[in-house]
Parts: C-alpha cells; structure tokens; sequence
C-alpha cells in the first residue's frame, strides 16, 4: 500500500462529496446549504490541486486541470456569497443563493471528472 | 511544461499544503468560537473576517482584534494559531529558500536558459562538444570569423572558463556529457540553422558516440570528429561520418608530402599554416637517415610516412618495440648516450614525437647539441607550453590542437581549399614551384588568406544579376580588378574552379562565369573585402567590367540610357 496515493485519493474524494454536500438541496433555499460546507469542500479542493502539482504525466496534466477548474468555480461560490452578504447584512437572499449552488454545482462536475479519472488510472494500473 | 516549474511545484507541494491547512484550522476556529460585542452581545465571526484576520495575523503584520475585541476563548484558539502559523510560514519560505540553492534545481535553470538560447538562434551555428584546448582554438577562430556556436562540455569548469573568454557573440554553453542525446537535442542538433557538429571530446569514444548520435538523429548535418585511434576512425567512417580529423594521421600525411614533394609541402605550408615552422620557413625535412624517438600513436604515423619514401629510421622507445628487425633503441632519448647509439652524428633529422613535453624538448635539445646541422620535428602535447616550444625553435612544431583545430576550421570555411590541396599533389614540382612564385608575389607575407565564392543568390547576388543579363557575360578577370580603379589588379589569385564535376585547378581570367560556380582565392585579405564589394554591388561591378562610372538612381539611369541612345 502506498500512503500517497491513499491520501491523494482521499483529498480527491473528498474534495468530490463534500461539494456535492453542499449543492445537495433545494437550489434557492438559503436553509439547505451551509456556509461552513463551502468552506470545507473550498479547503478540501486547494489541497487536493496542491496534491495534483508536479506529475509529468499526461494524465497528470488533466488531473490537475479538473482541479483548477473546481477550485476555479468554488472561488466564485465564494465571492458571490461575500458580496451577496454584505449588500444584504448577514443573510443571502434565495436569487444569490441560486448563483452561489449553480457555482457550485459546476465544480461538482469537474470533482466527478476527477474521481472517474481516479477510478479509471487505479484500473489501468491494477490490470 | 517546463522542468523548472514542475520542480518547483513538486518541491512546494507540502509546504503549502500545510499552509492551507493550518489557516482552514485557524478559520473554522475562530468562526466556532462565540465572539462578543461591545454590549455584551453575541457576535460570531464570519468566514470572511475569520480570514482576513489570519491573513494578516499569520504574516506578522497584526492590526489588531477587528471587528471587535476578543473574548478569552478567542484569544486562547488566536495564539493557538499564530504558533502553528508561523511555523507553516517558516517552512514555506525555508522551502523556498533551499529550493534556489539546491544543485538539481540551478542546473534545471541553467539549462532551460541554454535551450531557450539555443532556439532563439536563428543564423548558422555549429555544436562544439568539448571545449578542451582544441576546442577553445577553434571557438576563438569561429568567433573571430563571426560564427555562431553553441558549446558542450561535460566539465563545469571548462564552460566557465569559456564565460570569461569574451567571445563578441553571445555563445550559449552547457555543461553536459555530449555521449546523451538528449544533451545533443538542447544544443540545437535539430535546429534548422545547425550547419554542423563538431566532436573534439579527448576522449576517442565520445566522439565515436557523439557522431552515431548525429548521424541518427539528425542526417542532414554534416560531422567533424576527432579520433586519435585508427580504430576508432574506421568505425566512425564506417557509418559515414562526414570528416575524421587524425592530427597524427594529418602529421604524416603532411610529412609524407614533405618527403616526396617538398615544392607541394611549401605550397601546402603556404595556404594553410597547419605547422608551426621555424625560422627559414622555405626548409623542407631533407633525405637520409632519421630517428623517431617516442613509438605511440604519433610515432607510428611519422615512420609510415618515412616508409613510403624507403629512408632509413631509427626508432628510440623505452618501451614499444617496432615490429619487424626496424633499428631499435630502448631508451627514452633525452640523454646522449641512445641518441648517440641511434647514429645521430650521420642522421639528418630527429622527431621528438612522445607524449611528454618536457622530455621532448629535451630530446631536441640534446640531440641538436650533438649535431647542429639536423632537422628537429618537436611534438608538442599542451597547449600550455607553447612558450617553452617557441623559445626552442624547431623546425616544425607539430601541435595536435592546432592541427584538429586548422583542419576543422578549412572544412567549415573553405571546403574548396581541402580539394584544391588533394588535387595539387598529383601536379608536379615546377607548377607547385610556380604558384608559389605567383602567390608571393602578391605580397601577403604570412597574412595570406583563402576564401571561396559561390555564384548564386545569397553569394553574389550582383554577380548573378549580370549573368541574366544579355551582354557579355562576366568572367574571372572581372573578380580580379579593384573597384577604386579598375585598372590595378586586385593582390588576388583564383585557384580552383569547381563547376558541378569538373574541376579547374588555377582558372585562367578569360574564364567565363556560369551560374553555381564555386572559385577558391588565395590573396591579402584586403583582397578580399574589395571583391567581396563587385559580388553584392551591382554598380560596382559594372565599373569594374566596363569601366563606366552607371549611375545608381532610376532617374539617373534613365536619363543616361537616353543619352547614350541619342549619341549613338
């Protein structure tokens, strides 16, 4: 068992449903998706791009590509919700919200884009 | 992507994955912790000032409690962070820090800036693996003659010797081993603009190495390489490497030519330098009785060249004794007593030729003590002692360097000198005896330089021009009057003129031009700055060839033209 690739999978994983976490949900309600989710799957995702740095394989190169999108996407969550709590005083109205889980939502995608390369990488080499 | 950032990257990696993580600890600390505000009312810190605070908390730059002042528990969890924080910093910044002082890390610079160089180099260069003594020679020659070049060299310290000899161009060098191809690749092997690779590594199988790699990789362009061994030699002809360069195969050769034809020897002497010659530079190695002391490499090829001509050698070795019952002398020739069982007082010459310096030149020394009258051929290995050669004074100073160097050299400027050499041995004495006659006429004295023209386009695109134009077309003649005043010939003479397969050797004037011509010149180098004026000056050269003074501007030219109508 190689300890790097267990962490490597677990951040990717994770990075993957702690997003779909947050976007779980009615896409408008405010209730349905917490403030601190984003942050950790924010976190979670960095770290998983962090990992990604430095493989010289083509693959590699894609890998890292899906986490720059994700994180990409996530930032963007984060600053709608910024501006959409200032301007409305600690609460985020069911419009922003819907901008902030579509956001989200994108970086979901690129996440499953990820784990299916995972999956597909750790076949290959299991062959 | 490119290796340094991937270094980079890969090296930062768990730096700043630490960092990460320590701040999304701080944060969600803090935004746990229940803050309170000036009335005593419970005011929880958003994400977004829970990060800012770290922000400027973590790098030490502390503007204090914001928005509102800490509660104790706050407090508690904020020194928590600062330590851990601080710790991250540190490492990150360490990481850094190592990073550009680490060796792998500085070479991967230094080679991305080579490469970058290498293919930013868009006129003709050549590849010089190994910048040893030969190779800085003919760096310095290269360089004077405005050649592009890039260097490899598997010493560090020979590429920053070569950063301190102050070529006029910049010359990107790396320090790598030329035997990968990899090395081969970055230093322009595939490079459009790369005319040519040169291998002169001291070491026979680098070479070898160097031009299979070339000749795989990259068949287009041509490679000069060293061997020092026939060996080696063989193989690399073997799988058509474009020139071998033997010095000591060159030496004999030479010697051979001296022996046999001492007016060709003279010419050859005359055209290309090859030889350090002592004073009285018309001396020849004269008939008779010789002794070779040193039997390696170098000496096997100075006695072919006396068996082809059957004279009588003697050879001094301590070790190596010569095959058949050839007179031997073990012993190394530095003292009188071998010398003197060699016969020294009847020989008429002696070749220093062992691999030692200093015992050459005290062979020469002792033997020339013995017998003033003999003609003393010094070998001499380094560069380095080239003082001590001088203040000796043989009359020829074989030096390898100069000899690879020199011959490199007219392959890469003057492939026409190489032929017209070959081909002026099988002429006889009194042409060769004639030539000389003609070529010291000029006056050039020791400045005596080659060079070779190519009728086409980028050569002598006026030249061209008056070739297509109906009229009488231009010959020789007209490449060897002055453009000043067209009546005073230039201090030039044609020596060979190559049309496809036919060969002319010493062109006669009246010779005329066709398209694709190639003529070898020998003269002043003055000489050759005014030809080169009637190749590319279309006026010049019609000066030159008719005497008229055309003017150059079209309205001139019309206005002229008319007035020549109208007169005739």
């Amino acid at each position: 068992m190689n300890l790097e690739k267990v962490i490597f999978g677990f951040f990717i994983l994770l990075a993957a449903t702690l997003n779909f976490g947050f976007v779980l949900g009615d896409i408008d309600d405010p209730t349905h998706h917490a403030e601190a989710e984003l942050f950790a799957a924010v976190v979670v995702n960095v770290v998983a791009t962090l990992l990604k740095f430095g493989d010289r394989t083509q693959l590699g190169a894609v890998h890292l590509a899906t986490s720059l999108v994700a994180v990409l996407q996530l930032f963007a969550a984060t600053l709608v919700w910024f501006f959409a709590a200032r301007d409305a005083g600690g609460a985020v109205y069911p419009a922003s919200m819907a901008a902030i889980v579509s956001l989200a939502a994108g970086a979901v995608f690129a996440n499953v884009v990820s784990v299916i390369m995972l999956v597909a990488e750790t076949l290959m080499l299991r062959r | 992507m490119d290796s340094v950032l991937l270094l980079t990257l890969r090296r930062l990696r768990w730096p700043l994955v630490l960092l990460v993580g320590v701040y999304a600890v701080g944060i969600l600390g803090l935004v746990l912790i229940p803050g309170v505000d000036e009335q005593g009312l419970p005011a929880p810190m958003g994400f977004f000032h829970a990060f800012y605070f770290l922000s400027y908390t973590a790098s030490t730059i502390g503007f204090g409690e914001i928005p509102q002042t800490f509660t104790d528990t706050q407090r508690l969890w904020v020194t928590v962070v600062i330590y851990l924080s601080v710790v991250a910093w540190a490492y990150t910044i360490g990481s850094v820090l190592t990073l550009t002082q680490d060796r792998g890390f500085r070479h991967a610079l230094v080679e991305q800036r080579f490469r970058r160089q290498v293919k930013r180099l868009h006129e003709p260069f050549y590849v010089v693996c190994g910048y040893g003594e030969t190779g800085a020679l003919l760096c310095r020659t290269l360089d004077r003659w405005h050649h592009r070049f890039t260097v490899l060299d598997i010493d560090p310290e020979r590429i920053d010797d070569l950063d301190l000899a102050h070529f006029a161009t910049d010359t990107p060098a790396l320090a790598a081993d030329a035997r990968l191809p990899d090395n081969l690749l970055a230093a322009g092997l595939r490079n459009p603009s790369c005319r040519g690779v040169l291998a002169l590594t001291d070491d026979d199988a680098a070479n070898l190495a160097i031009a299979i790699t070339v000749r795989l990789l990259n068949p287009r362009v041509p490679v000069l390489a060293r061997a020092m061994s026939r060996g080696v030699a063989d193989n690399m002809a073997s799988f058509g490497t474009d020139h071998i360069v033997n010095p000591f195969q060159i030496f004999g050769d030479t010697l051979a030519t001296a022996l046999e034809a001492p007016a060709t020897f003279r010419l050859l002497m005359r055209l290309t330098g090859l030889l350090r010659q002592g004073p009285g530079a018309d001396h020849y190695p004269p008939r008779g009785k010789w002794i070779v002391c040193g039997y390696g490499r170098f000496g096997r090829e100075v006695v072919k060249a006396f068996d082809r001509e059957s004279l009588s050698v003697t050879i001094i070795d301590p070790l190596e004794r010569p095959e058949g019952d050839r007179p031997f002398i073990p012993g190394v020739g530095t003292e009188a007593e071998p010398l003197l069982r060699a016969g020294v007082a009847e020989s008429v010459g002696i070749v220093a030729g062992t691999d030692n310096d200093v015992n050459n030149l005290s062979i020469a020394v002792t033997a020339r003590e013995l017998n003033p009258r003999l003609y003393v051929i010094v070998r001499q290995n380094l560069e380095a002692n080239r003082h001590l050669f001088e203040v000796f004074d043989a009359d020829v100073t074989a030096v390898s360097a100069e000899l690879i160097a020199g011959r490199c050299l007219a392959i890469i400027s003057t492939p026409l000198l190489e032929r017209f050499l070959r081909l002026a041995r099988s002429e006889s004495q009194a042409w060769a005896l004639g030539l000389i006659e003609a070529l010291d006429a000029l006056g050039a004295g020791p400045q005596l330089a080659t060079w070779s023209i190519t009728v086409d386009e980028s050569g002598a695109p006026a030249l061209l021009g008056a070739l297509t134009r109906d009229g009488r077309p231009p010959v020789i003649g007209d490449l060897l009057c002055s453009p000043n005043s067209r009546d005073e010939p230039l201090e030039c003479l044609p020596l060979l003129l190559r049309r496809e397969a036919d060969e002319r050797l010493v062109p006669d004037r009246a010779t005329s031009l066709e398209v694709g011509d190639e003529i070898l010149f020998a003269g002043r180098p003055r000489a050759r700055r005014a030809q080169a004026l009637c190749l590319v000056n279309t006026n010049v050269l019609d000066y030159v060839r008719t005497g008229r003074d055309v003017p150059g501007g079209w309205i001139w030219q019309k206005l002229t033209r008319r007035g020549g109508e109208t007169g005739a």
